[in-house]
């Protein structure tokens, strides 16, 4: 039984764990991270970064497809599945021992092994169980807990993956050959991703979507807007469906869908789940430290206290939205909190949800129906991407900016975005939520040309009857 | 170049004050801890302290004058070796810097382009609604905050927000980075009934129309009085303070009064004993009796020792026991910080100072602030019951009426006996009548045995 005293001791080294560590080790805490599988976890490792490799191929492969358009000659283009799995795992653990190796520059003493708290004094006692089995107790005056979230899966409904044929997001990344067809069930960022990747190689997909529209935390006409683009690419979308059955076949699996109240029966060689997050929160002696969980999630504060004296929570395992930039700022706000900083909760309703597929869709803040059902009354701005001529240059004239102004005050509420690059434009008008500008300061803002972010500056006009160019 | 000596902040929500005298004047050395000036605040006069070493080159605010912004330059400091040269590249580089009245009269046309541009966009019913906005901004220009020097920091939401709900800015504290005052702070003084802008005269026709006048505002005029027969005594900080306290905490919190009868005579007696032996200079009153009797009550009652927030209720672990001390022009209430943990004679002497200072308005702000329970005594000026309205964020206040005799019954017969009436006036928020009830039945047997209290 080793014994080392922390002042805290972060649980978990994914994105909101090793960066709540090295946050808390540059205000001069003795800081210790606990990690059973990989540093980085899952957005490294199997998630955000390896999956945007992929996406990279496939982006890269229909650029190819449509060499002729841009005065390119490319016959016989290929792809080796294998070659491109292996990319996106060289990329991950690049990436991963990037954090090991800042860790050791912050100086964060990393611990490997499963951890499980115990009753302690200041704060709960952190038991580490190492690969060899043997386990050490470590004590700290906080422990963060950063344990992330997995896969959800309704077995009873057979949504369970079995690694062979029904993948969770973890399977799908790791393919040994490209599938001829694949069904993925939901519609959200991971199922949407994973249904691009394969369907711009070739398979055929089917997107299985509960609710009435696909990508469904996004602003409505966004939805629209991807369901036609999805569909014009040869996606299949049922949505209002629900998987009653799915089995495992000889050749693939059978799912029957209900739709429309008429069951259908497909049949694919592989399915993705893609049907939500469940936090990880069990083996942990949550339950005996009497920490409150609700729906697979630890209930938090705003600085992320637990109301266990000494122990707080961050990132997925305490809920939505599941996104490893909120996680990393929760860690940062939670440590700057025990250190004594002046420091506010985060402000949710800022935080940007991105989405990697073809077109891209990027958003922050609220939707335009959110934003009347909080009671706003709102001016809208639209702009399409037909009407830009950076966009009409890359070849890439579809899609579409929409903003969301409250009438009375000017304040941004919510921007919505679909079509290229816009995962890397949505940062301005985060910046701009976050500085509280409103439309004036906006409009008085100078856009480059040429460039995409000019939608982004006629939007906000048109919200006012001001665009420009189109 | 020299150095820069500011208008020091002596409260988290200072953001004005008067620099009622200079210490010190041109040309003195004067070295780190010496006394150079006095601040006037709302509630206290304190000494201004040098953290710096060296000759006064230049005092840029005169003594005396009201309204000093917080981080204005109030003088110019030479370090050693410095000459007077130094002192104007000083102001040369401070002149550089826009002019702090040029900068606000240029933030001001810069923002009320954007109204016009707004209603060019949102048509013509807009129109209306802007004028007053545009009006009241043209005279704001003259109100406080313009004419310090340090440069009001606000998101432009929080700007549009407060101008849309008539909210003076400049009488908030920024939450956002470096004291930027943003959305939540507004939305958070709006809740709050914050002191609106100044907008008299807003506009001519606001004038002959005194029904539109501003809402929550109370205007001379409006008292309809005959020229001559009054003359209007302008409110001081200390009065304003008073006024946005009291009306919020009355409007706000819930009050309710529960009152007792306590009698005094062995509490009178066993005062007199102990200041017959108590060494010279200590003299216990009845009110510190009174202290360190509810300070234990309170610890007795931890549920009654307690404050009201949205996130939930506040239950301090010291009595820090706040006392009403009247004052010229006002009151304030110094604390008597972990009153429970003190004897009769600490308490005695630490009021007995605190109460001359408070006279002098020379308290500090950590002196006056806080508190988690008020004691105010009106018994010495012959008033029999009274309720106090709650200081917030305290959940009880204790009104102490005059101690006399009256006649009780005592084992089913008259007698007589030195009685007091008190008023518990609690925030049913986080004080029930029960709560309220169990403090008192704590702090009556304290004041009638009070032996118990000194234990």
């Amino acid at each position: 039984m080793a014994s080392e005293n922390f002042d805290l001791i972060v649980i978990g080294g994914g994105p909101g764990g090793y960066v709540a560590a090295i946050r808390a080790s540059q205000l001069g805490l003795k800081t210790a991270v606990v990690e059973r599988e990989h540093l980085g976890g899952i957005c490294l490792n199997w998630g955000c970064i390896p999956t945007k490799a992929l996406l990279r191929t496939s982006d890269i492969y229909h650029l190819f497809q449509r060499a002729e358009e841009f005065g390119l000659k490319a016959d016989n283009v290929r792809f080796d599945i294998e070659a491109i799995v292996k990319r996106s795992r060289k990329v991950a653990g690049r990436l991963s021992g990037g954090v090991g190796h800042l860790l050791k520059k912050n100086k964060v003493t990393v611990i490997d092994g499963e951890a499980k708290l115990e009753k302690g004094s200041q704060a709960p006692k952190v038991v580490v169980k190492g690969k060899d089995g043997e386990s050490a107790t470590y004590e700290a005056k906080h422990v963060i807990l950063a344990t992330g979230a997995r896969a959800r899966t309704i077995p009873a409904a057979g949504l369970e993956p079995d690694g062979k044929t029904i993948w969770t997001y973890k399977e799908a990344m790791v393919p040994e050959t490209m599938p001829a067809s694949i069904l993925v069930i939901g519609s959200g960022a991971i199922g949407m991703e994973f249904a691009s990747f394969y369907s711009t190689l070739g398979a055929k997909v089917t997107v299985v979507e509960m609710v009435d529209r696909i990508l469904p935390a996004e602003d409505e006409e966004i939805s629209q807007h991807a369901k036609k683009a999805f569909e014009k690419q040869g996606l299949k979308i049922l949505t209002k469906a629900q998987v009653e059955k799915l089995e495992t076949t000889k050749s693939g699996a059978k799912a029957t869908i209900k739709v429309d109240g008429k069951s259908e029966a497909v049949e694919v060689e592989k399915v993705i789940l893609a049907i939500g997050i469940t936090g990880n929160v069990e083996n942990l002696g949550l339950e005996e430290l009497g920490v409150k969980i609700e729906r697979g999630h630890v209930v938090a504060d705003g600085y992320g206290a637990t109301g266990v004296p000494g122990l707080y929570a961050i990132g997925d395992v305490t809920g939505a939205p599941w996104l490893a930039h909120k996680a990393s700022h929760e860690g940062v706000i939670c440590v700057e909190k025990i250190a004594g900083q002046d420091v506010h909760p985060m402000n949710k309703s800022n935080i940007p949800g991105c989405t990697y597929c073809h077109p891209q869709i990027a958003s922050v803040g609220l939707t335009e129906a959110k934003a009347k059902e909080a009671g706003h009354e709102v001016r809208v701005g639209r702009f399409p991407f037909v009407g830009n001529g950076k966009a009409i240059a890359l070849g890439e004239d579809q899609g579409l900016i929409k903003t969301v102004f409250d009438k009375k005050t000017g304040e941004l509420l919510g921007a919505h975005m679909i079509g290229a690059e816009v995962t890397e434009l949505i940062q301005g008008y985060v910046v701009a939520r976050q500085l509280e500008t409103t439309e004036a300061e906006l409009m008085h803002t100078v856009f480059a040309h040429p460039t995409l972010s000019e939608m982004m500056h006629e939007s906000v006009l048109d919200a006012y009857g001001r665009a420009l160019h189109y | 170049m020299a150095i820069e000596i500011l208008m020091p902040a002596l409260s988290p929500t200072m953001e004005e004050g008067t620099l009622s005298r200079w210490l010190v004047k041109e040309g003195d050395e004067i070295k780190s801890g010496d006394v150079i000036a006095e601040i006037e605040t709302d509630k206290a006069t304190m000494e201004v302290e040098a953290v710096d070493e060296g000759r006064i080159g230049k005092i840029l605010v005169e003594g005396g004058s009201e309204g000093v912004k917080v981080n204005a330059v109030i003088a110019l400091l030479l370090e050693e070796g410095e000459d007077e040269s130094a002192l104007k590249e000083a102001q040369s580089s401070t002149s550089q810097k826009p002019p702090p009245d040029n900068e606000v009269k240029g933030k001001e046309s810069k923002t009320s382009e954007t109204p016009a541009e707004r209603s060019e966009s949102r048509g013509q019913e807009q129109d209306e609604d802007e004028v007053p906005d545009r009006a009241k901004r043209a005279s704001g220009s003259s109100d406080k905050g313009r004419n310090g020097s340090s440069r009001l920091k606000a998101s432009p939401l929080a700007k549009r927000m407060a101008e849309q709900g008539g909210l003076d800015l400049s009488t908030l504290d920024g939450s956002g980075p470096n004291g930027r005052i943003v959305k939540r702070d507004v939305e958070a003084a709006l809740k709050d009934g914050a002191p609106k802008a100044a907008t008299k005269d807003a506009a001519p026709e606001t004038k002959s129309a005194p029904a539109k006048a501003e809402p929550g505002k109370i205007s001379v005029e409006s008292l309809h009085l005959e020229e001559g027969t009054y003359e209007v005594v302008p409110l001081d900080g200390m009065r304003k303070t008073i006024a946005r306290r009291m009306t919020a905490s009355f409007r706000d919190v819930p009050h309710f009064p529960l009152n007792i009868d306590i009698e005094l005579d062995r509490l009178l007696e066993l005062r007199s004993e102990l200041n017959r032996k108590a060494p010279e200079g200590v003299k216990v009153s009845v009110n510190d009796m009174l202290i360190r009797a509810c300070a234990l009550a309170l610890i007795r009652v931890p549920e009654s020792n307690a404050s009201y927030t949205d996130e939930g209720l506040v239950l301090h672990k010291h009595a820090d026991v706040a006392v009403a001390v009247a004052i010229d022009g006002g009151l304030i209430t110094p604390v008597i910080k972990k009153a429970e943990t003190k004897g009769l004679a600490a308490i005695s002497s630490e009021m007995k100072d605190l109460a001359a200072r408070a006279r002098e308005r020379k308290l500090k702000p950590e002196e006056f602030q806080g508190g988690t329970f008020s004691i105010s005594n009106l018994g010495m000026m012959g008033i029999k019951s009274f309720a106090s309205i709650i200081n917030e964020p305290q959940g009880m206040i204790l009104s102490v009426g005059a101690g006399e005799k009256r006649p009780v019954v005592k084992n089913d017969a008259l007698a007589i006996a030195t009685m007091m009436t008190v008023t518990l006036t609690c925030d049913h928020r986080v004080v029930d009548g029960s709560v309220g009830a169990k403090f008192l039945s704590a702090l009556k047997p304290l004041i009638e045995d009070p032996v118990t209290m000194l234990l």
